[in-house]
């Protein structure tokens, strides 16, 4: 059986493309490729993976303008079609400037780039991303941005809770969700959410940068082998 | 040819940070009497057409597809003949 493939996008700016890959191929095993944002063949491709960075500057608005990119326009299609696709950090605000799925990213509530480990919790295992994961299990994983501060209208909010898509929530090590421990003040203390359709999926924390012992911190393989698990 | 001058603002219903640590700012340095401070953007361009109504939606629909983010931020358009 081949083993899946999963493509990391490239833009100009991103600059977690080669952790994606580095946990993806050496630590789970699988096969991955690049795709610079200038190409349009996804053929082969199981899994997209939209990286953290700062696509473009972050001008205008972070993800704004990588959401115009060639590629994206194929992600959209492949995503229209049931195409699993997991956006990470600036791909969480690509993925939302996409309109792949819902609300917005202000900048963080106290106006800081915070880079440091926070604790998230699972809050929904109907994903096919997290579906061999336990509900309300606690992983600490890095987040390193400046505008994670999630917004959406409160209609948008009730439709997501009814429907289950809100994915990861900022808790503490215990699992206990405070105001402290929404770090960047996101509506609801979302870090991750999923669409309708759940096969798109994103996340601001980094668990590609805590995935092996030898970092520090693993708690973020088990995310990423859930992940993989939906190709494997 | 038309000059079209954009403003993007946070929509009213949501938080504005930068507008908030202004404001702070600006009444530690005694200026109590100003409130409600909004940070946006202020894009200007230049519009290559003969009709007003064109030139303005053009602009529009820039701002809906790419300038603003209509999630959570709000837009004015002002469109002035060029004189040069």
């Amino acid at each position: 059986m081949p083993v899946p493939k999963v493509g990391i996008l490239v833009f100009p700016g991103s600059n977690c493309d080669h952790d994606a890959y580095h946990a993806f191929k050496s630590v789970l095993g699988l096969d991955a490729k690049f795709i610079w944002h200038k190409e349009t063949d996804l053929s082969g491709v199981d899994l997209v993976l939209v990286p953290g960075g700062f696509s473009y500057g972050d001008y205008l608005r972070s993800g704004a303008i990588a959401r115009f990119s060639p590629v994206m326009q194929e992600v959209i299609k492949f995503a229209e079609k049931g195409g699993p696709v997991v956006g990470i950090c600036n791909g969480f605000q690509i993925l939302l400037e996409a309109g792949l799925l819902p609300g917005a990213m202000l900048h963080n509530q106290d106006l800081r780039f915070i880079c440091k480990d926070v604790h998230i919790r699972l809050e929904t295992t109907q994903t096919p991303f997290t579906s061999s994961l336990e509900k309300g299990a606690v992983f600490k994983i890095p987040i390193s941005h400046g505008e994670g501060n999630y917004t959406i209208d409160p209609v948008g909010l009730q439709e997501l809770k009814e429907h289950d898509q809100i994915v990861f929530r900022y808790c503490n090590a215990q699992g206990e969700i405070t105001e402290e421990t929404n770090v960047n003040g996101s509506v609801e203390a979302i870090a991750g959410i999923c669409n309708r359709g759940r096969n798109v999926m994103a996340m601001m924390p980094h668990p590609e940068r805590a995935a092996e012992e030898i970092l520090g911190n693993a708690d973020g393989k088990h995310i990423l082998e859930a992940i993989a698990e939906q190709i494997g | 040819m038309f000059k079209a001058t954009v403003t993007v603002t946070l929509r009213k219903s949501i938080l504005d940070p930068k507008g908030k640590a202004a404001e702070q700012a600006l009444h530690q340095l005694g200026m109590n009497e100003l409130k409600g401070v909004r940070i946006g953007k202020y894009i200007v361009m230049d519009v290559d057409t003969d009709s007003e109504a064109k030139a303005r939606e053009l602009v529009q629909n820039a701002c809906s597809k790419l300038l603003a983010n209509e999630v959570m931020e709000d837009f004015q358009i002002s469109i002035e003949r060029s004189t040069s």
